[in-house]
């Protein structure tokens, strides 16, 4: 008998041009003692599913059908008894720990505020509580800590703190919507070894909402796929990945970038659109492309950028180093990656490579020409042309007031201003058409296109100056994995067929191992180790990089 | 696929913004309202056979009629008569296009000068941006009304007795103007602020756009609704500002009135009965103010992303 019974569940958004099923006909069942991975793309509905079972969700939404059975209990027979059970018998922790704390309250005021509303217990015998509670979940010195507050703590700090607060009335429904999403991978691992723990020993029923297989993989014991509010497959995990029968699974599971091996191209099982001959791109027309001599395109010597701390003494006391005195070489028609936790510097050195910043200190050479040193605006117009940058956000990296046209012409037309309007107008179809999107999309507005399409049209305008050398911060960490496997794969042909140079930023392992040649482990604006990708995998070096390593999170670990 | 592509007014009818537009009582009435008010102002030598300002037609014989629909009134004068014999209603008509014309004026006169200075202070910081913010600081402690006066004082001073009629409109416009910038130029600085640190300003820097181009092509569209919507309101704020100048008796002319001058001409009748002298150009003003408003605050609702979900 299962401890979770949701049957024939649907969620609807009544909007204002039709309906949205969030959720169609959701079946789900969940044991005690048992994960169950809720995974799907944006959009899918794993959301949506763990807030009807708290009743969370919002207007315009409702739940129009079906039953979830807690226990015994039909929870929502009644909607005034879900306020009972929320909190008490069912726990919640969110994606974002710096969010979900109360920031003027100290986290002992939170944790006994919520205790006191469940249970008939003094203040006192709170106390006691929440500092046992703090302990079993990894806080360090919790009588001490209980009158911190929430900025005190650190990311994965508060987001043990956010688990006690879910745990602290005894629930045996845990529902974890992300939990891990806003953290780094060594935070990360630390988290999901605590949530397996608590499983096991509170015997809970929990269930874990991510996009993220390689977190289902090391975690969940059943897994199920959502797509378009559909459940699509529900079963053992191990079944599951490995063995998977829906297309749409298989395509998930195969868009994952493996952590043990390099493969030279993602498999795509649902492709978008079929446009198969790679090997013409009419831009190669235009582009004066550069024969790949072995020699070092950019050279990074002793690279250094302080922030100061503080607006009226520029003393370099309060100053933060960002990046400390970095050095790397790329190679012509190489992959570069830089790869670091989240404020190791990473983007900070992209840049300054665009020159989106002037370095502290240091020097910056492209092509054997110092760009750190070019004062005149017309030398540094060469410069700009020739190394373009892709960003990390596709929703703020496009001007939304502009047609796609405009967007991808306003370089053309900067640096080549005497081009006829036919020819401009040609240029921009070449240009769509190397990242696979139609000629009517440049007639419309960024808004009206998908993220992982604005990323294209934010790779089509890189490439309008017929760069050599594209650097990429983050270029699919805000993509569903599907989507990032054809962006990365878009981004191999390019440079295949252009000969271009990378520098790829990232902090996900298993991305940079399948795109670059070689790669660069920075901590805390400090370049640990450098080498070439395969080595750094098997015979990594440096102890962080050992450290990353073996926290990541693998989809392969399902094998073993 | 290929039928795509949308002409502007298909877009304009599928937008949220005329969605809620027609959701919105308030402002169906209230632009209903301003509409009927601009076109009867703007054209109001075809709605009226009365010219107020040509005194061959005025005949004081008429003077001081009240409205029609009280006993001694006149059907042809429908709101009855001011102490020349002139119609009210086409005099509050003309007076109503004079006070838009100076409101739309000087609020289009503070929307260049306060976004221009917000926009560049935003954009390129540092001691520049200090000084301009400093500015706003230091007029906003001066209640704008009094710093029309002080404006409007000056210009007395400087321009010759027989040149001031004819300066009056300019001078007021300047005045209303001036003091309304601050508030534009702090909304456009803070919209800018978030909008230079967006990816796309980036990727233009990094393409080699001119600073220039940035601000005017790629951020100035971006911080409009904000501004927009502050400007719809100070174009009421512009039109009551104008009104009070012309009633302290420093705005516009008799000899051309605006509203505000034809409440303080009727003013002086109030107590002696002539009531609808000051009661209807006062009422008007009040009706258009507050349609303005109204609409402000509509299009605040619509446009800010934070107060709809």
């Amino acid at each position: 008998m299962s401890f979770l019974k949701i049957k024939d569940l649907s969620v609807n958004y009544q909007m204002r041009k039709e309906t949205v099923y969030a959720a169609k006909n959701v079946n789900i069942e969940v044991n005690k003692g048992e994960i169950l991975g809720l995974v799907g793309e944006s959009g899918s509905g794993k959301s949506t599913v763990g807030n009807a079972i708290i009743n969370l969700i919002d207007e315009p939404g409702k739940v129009s059908s079906g039953s979830i059975l807690l226990g015994e209990l039909n929870i929502h027979e009644d909607p005034k008894n879900i306020v009972k059970y929320r909190g008490k018998k069912i726990g919640l922790i969110f994606q974002d720990p710096q969010t979900s704390l109360n920031p003027i309250l100290t986290i002992g005021e939170q944790l006994i505020e919520t205790i006191q509303t469940h249970l008939a217990l003094t203040k006192e015998e709170a106390k006691e509580r929440s500092i046992s509670l703090l302990k079993e979940v990894g806080i360090k010195d919790a009588a001490k800590r209980f009158d911190d507050y929430p900025h005190q703590f650190s990311g994965g700090m508060r987001q043990r703190v956010v688990i006690s607060l879910a745990l602290c009335c005894e629930p045996e429904l845990l529902i974890a919507d992300e939990p891990t999403t806003a953290l780094d991978v060594s935070i990360q691992s630390q988290i999901l070894d605590l949530i397996k723990k608590l499983t096991k020993e509170r015997n809970l029923a929990v269930i874990l909402i991510t996009h993220d297989m390689g977190v289902i993989a090391e975690t969940a014991n059943r897994v199920a796929v959502m797509k378009n509010g559909d459940v699509v497959e529900i079963g053992i995990t191990k079944e599951i990945l490995t063995n998977p029968k829906e297309t749409y699974t298989k395509s998930l599971v195969s868009s994952v970038p493996p952590t043990n091996k390099k493969i030279s191209r993602f498999v795509i099982i649902e492709k978008e659109n079929n446009i198969d001959n790679k090997n013409n791109l009419k831009i190669l027309n235009r582009w004066t492309k550069k024969k790949i001599i072995k020699q070092d395109l950019v050279q990074v010597k002793n690279l250094s950028k302080s922030f100061d701390d503080n607006f009226f003494t520029e003393s370099s006391k309060n100053s933060v180093m960002a990046v400390n005195d970095v050095s790397f070489n790329i190679r012509e028609g190489e992959s570069f990656g830089l790869v670091g936790e989240s404020g190791s510097g990473k983007s900070t050195i992209a840049k300054m490579i665009v020159n989106l910043f002037k370095p502290s200190a240091g020097e910056f050479f492209f092509d054997n020409v110092c760009v750190t040193k070019i004062k005149q605006n017309s030398e540094m117009m060469k410069f700009r042309k020739q190394i373009q940058m892709i960003f990390q956000d596709p929703y703020s990296s496009l001007n939304g007031r502009l047609k796609v046209r405009d967007i991808v012409s306003e370089p053309i037309k900067l640096h080549n201003p005497l081009i006829s309007k036919n020819d401009l107008d040609s240029y921009v179809f070449d240009l769509l058409e190397s990242v696979e999107l139609a000629q009517n999309s440049a007639d419309r507005y960024p808004h009206e296109f998908s993220g992982g399409q604005r990323q294209r049209i934010s790779i089509a305008r890189s490439l309008a100056t017929q760069p050599r050398l594209l650097v990429c911060d983050e270029p699919t960490s805000a993509l569903d994995v599907s989507i990032q496997a054809q962006i990365l794969n878009l981004l191999k042909d390019l440079q295949e067929q252009l000969n271009l140079t990378i520098l790829f930023i990232s902090h996900d392992l298993p991305v940079v191992r399948q795109m670059c040649d070689r790669i660069g482990v920075l901590r805390d604006g400090k370049l640990c180790e450098v080498s070439d990708t395969e080595d750094l995998f098997l015979k990594p070096q440096h102890d962080y990089t050992k450290e990353l390593l073996r926290l990541m999170p693998k989809i392969e670990s399902i094998y073993n | 696929m290929d039928n795509n592509i949308n002409t502007t007014w298909s877009r304009i009818k599928d937008s949220d913004i005329f969605f809620s537009f027609k959701k919105s009582p308030t402002a169906i009435i209230s632009s209903f309202i301003l509409f009927i008010i601009f076109f009867c102002s703007f054209f109001v030598e075809l709605i009226t056979p009365y010219n107020p300002f040509d005194p061959s037609s005025l005949s004081l014989m008429e003077a001081f009629t009240p409205p029609s629909w009280t006993e001694e009134g006149l059907s042809k004068f429908i709101l009855g008569t001011d102490g020349q014999g002139r119609d009210m209603l086409s005099t509050i008509l003309y007076g109503s296009r004079i006070s838009l014309i100076v409101g739309f004026s000087a609020i289009i006169f503070s929307l260049i000068l306060g976004v221009g200075l917000g926009l560049t202070a935003g954009y390129f910081g540092g001691k520049y941006e200090m000084i301009i913010m400093r500015l706003t600081d230091v007029q906003l402690t001066v209640p704008s009304i009094l710093m029309a006066l002080l404006v409007d004082g000056i210009a007395r001073g400087l321009i010759s007795r027989e040149m001031h009629d004819e300066m009056a409109i300019y001078v007021l416009i300047f005045a209303i103007g001036i003091s309304e910038w601050p508030q534009f130029a702090r909304v456009s600085r803070a919209a800018t602020l978030v909008e230079k640190n967006k990816d796309y300003v980036s990727a233009s820097t990094i393409i080699g756009v001119s600073n220039l181009v940035i601000m005017f092509k790629h951020i100035l569209p971006n911080i409009l609704r904000p501004v927009l919507v502050i400007g719809t309101i100070g174009l009421a704020l512009a039109i009551i500002a104008e009104s009070t100048l012309s009633f302290l008796g420093v705005g516009v002319p008799p000899t051309t009135p605006s509203l505000g001058t034809l409440i303080r001409l009727g003013n002086d009748f109030l107590f002696s009965g002539e009531w609808w002298i000051t009661f209807f150009p006062a009422i008007f003003l009040v009706i258009l103010a507050f349609s303005i408003n109204l609409l402000g605050d509509w299009m605040r609702d619509t446009l800010n992303p934070r107060l709809n979900k």
